[in-house]
């Protein structure tokens, strides 16, 4: 599986404000998957994609709760598997449930439970760079759902300011 | 109020994350029996909660909890005025067991039954163990769920002065020790190995913590972060792998406890309350009950600790927050389900 893009990041701001100009690609039912190590800034993505998506509560850490749901132009489920070890406990949090009511569903540590996937999604990669802000983020597309929106994919960056602008 | 009480005995039931407990209390103040009964050792090797072994293990463990919390308190069913449980916010799977048996026992004992915020019933940690604070008070409640201020101006009445953007107080305990291989729960872990270390060793970030108070912007002035002091010490430990770990562990407690005391006591100058008390499992920190306690004595505010194991997740509190709410709105439908995202009830 090749990287669609690669956009570099220097900041927190700046993840959000590459999250916010994937908002416009985004299509109700999406699945998108985060991962990163601690830190790398995998909520602070979903706070820059929840807010270009129009929800205006705080999007907070779901690590407590495993899921947290907020309503925007549509409804974002925010899951962290962060705990979770067995695939088994995926049907628990009603992954299946989710995808099929037309929300968007962002999944932090996403790539422990892959196999457990329905469908297919948008897998980003957050990676540490040299300098302590630095971050590199790897767009991948794994089955049929986004392979049609790799152009638009190809042309996200984070020149934009997250709040401002929208689709 | 408008409720008849035919004995002020509550039996309370909380499941809401890796504790099962079951408390009987009198009048919200004298604690008849507190069982609980720690999933702790079975969730270790995970590094947290795992929400399907917490589900079966809460089955296994209610039915003897409540037994004993019963047999202890010297009571039966039919002496309760009401079953309560808390319903939320939590683990969905979790909470259904406690609130499924609640109103299992209400109707066979036919007791009311009364589900209570989680949150809500931290906040009656303190008021229970010291019936005579006075209100309106500040609460700080830390754990590894939230991160609240709250203004109570009285029972059932919470105003909210700021909560966390993103990681709550104790899963940055949690996360950080998780990262430094110190084991599960975080909290515990992180304060004894801070006590042999400098605290001022390193200076991590204090997120919105300023000088002036009026520099912040009102919805930020209470609010708290803690995911970028998280990322400073992971980079901080990639840029120093050598770094003592006692010394990273009590800088950034020391950061943490910080940015908590210093909008405590914001709070208690802005609305001149004459208490504040701590809740919530970071409440049993060692280092945040030292500085609350000076925080508050210097702002002039009497300050109210909870014993630690009041903080953390008990039915005791569930009973003292169940006991009011029931005297001020009476049972609770028994078609209330669990809410894994259940909101504190909160006045403008």
């Amino acid at each position: 599986m090749s990287a669609v893009t690669v956009v570099a990041s220097h900041s927190a701001g700046q993840t959000m404000a590459v999250a916010h100009s994937l908002a416009c690609s985004v299509r109700p039912g999406d699945l998108i998957v985060l991962c990163g190590d601690l830190g790398a800034g995998k909520t602070a993505f979903t706070q820059g994609l929840g807010r270009a998506l129009g929800v205006t509560t705080p999007i907070t850490s779901p690590t407590f709760t495993l899921a947290n749901c907020y309503e925007g132009d549509l409804v974002v489920n925010h899951l962290d598997v962060y705990r979770l070890t067995h695939i088994e406990e995926v049907s628990d949090l009603g992954l299946h449930e989710l995808l099929d009511d037309g929300s968007l569903t962002i999944i932090e540590w996403g790539d422990a439970i892959a196999g457990a996937l329905p469908g297919g999604y948008l897998e980003i990669r957050i990676m540490l760079g040299d300098g302590p802000d630095e971050r590199l983020l790897e767009f991948h597309t794994v089955g049929d759902e986004w392979s049609d929106r790799e152009a638009d994919l190809a042309e996200i960056d984070g020149s934009v300011e997250a709040g401002g602008g929208s689709c | 109020m408008g409720v008849v009480m035919v004995s002020d005995l509550v039996l309370a039931l909380e499941t809401s994350c890796d504790e099962t407990a079951a408390a009987v209390v009198e009048k919200a103040r004298v604690v008849r029996s507190s069982v609980i009964s720690s999933q702790v050792d079975q969730h270790a090797r995970f590094g947290g909660v795992v929400p399907e072994i917490a589900s079966r293990a809460h089955v296994e463990l209610l039915v003897p909890v409540v037994a004993e919390a019963m047999v202890a308190a010297g009571v039966e069913g039919r002496d309760l005025v009401a079953v309560a449980a808390t319903s939320g916010p939590g683990l969905v799977g979790s909470l259904l067991v406690g609130v499924s048996a609640a109103k299992a026992l209400a109707l066979s004992w036919d007791v009311p039954f009364v589900a209570v915020n989680h949150l809500e019933a931290h906040l009656y940690a303190a008021l229970l163990e010291e019936p005579d604070l006075e209100m309106p008070m500040v609460v700080l409640l830390a754990s590894g769920g939230h991160t609240m201020l709250i203004v109570m101006e009285d029972h059932g009445r919470y105003r909210l002065l700021g909560s966390t953007l993103d990681d709550a107080a104790g899963e940055a305990f949690d996360k950080v020790a998780r990262y430094l291989g110190l084991g599960y729960p975080g909290g515990p872990a992180v304060d004894r190995l801070a006590v042999a270390g400098n605290r001022s060793a390193f200076s991590y970030p204090r997120s919105l913590v300023q000088e002036n108070p009026a520099t912040l912007s009102d919805d930020r002035r209470y609010a708290f972060s803690f995911s970028g002091l998280k990322t400073a010490v992971v980079n901080h430990l990639r840029s120093e792998p050598e770094a003592l770990t006692a010394d990273v562990v009590a800088s950034f407690q020391e950061a943490v406890v910080d940015a908590l005391v210093t909008k405590v006591r914001w709070a208690i100058e802005e609305t001149g309350v004459g208490a504040a008390c701590l809740g919530g499992g970071v409440a049993a920190n060692s280092r945040l009950r030292e500085r609350f306690v000076e925080v508050c004595e210097g702002a002039g505010a009497r300050p109210f600790l909870p014993q630690p194991a009041m903080c953390t997740d008990n039915a005791a509190m569930v009973a003292a927050a169940g006991w009011w709410q029931f005297r001020r709105e009476g049972p609770s439908p028994l078609d209330t389900g669990a809410d894994p995202n259940l909101a504190l009830n909160l006045i403008a």
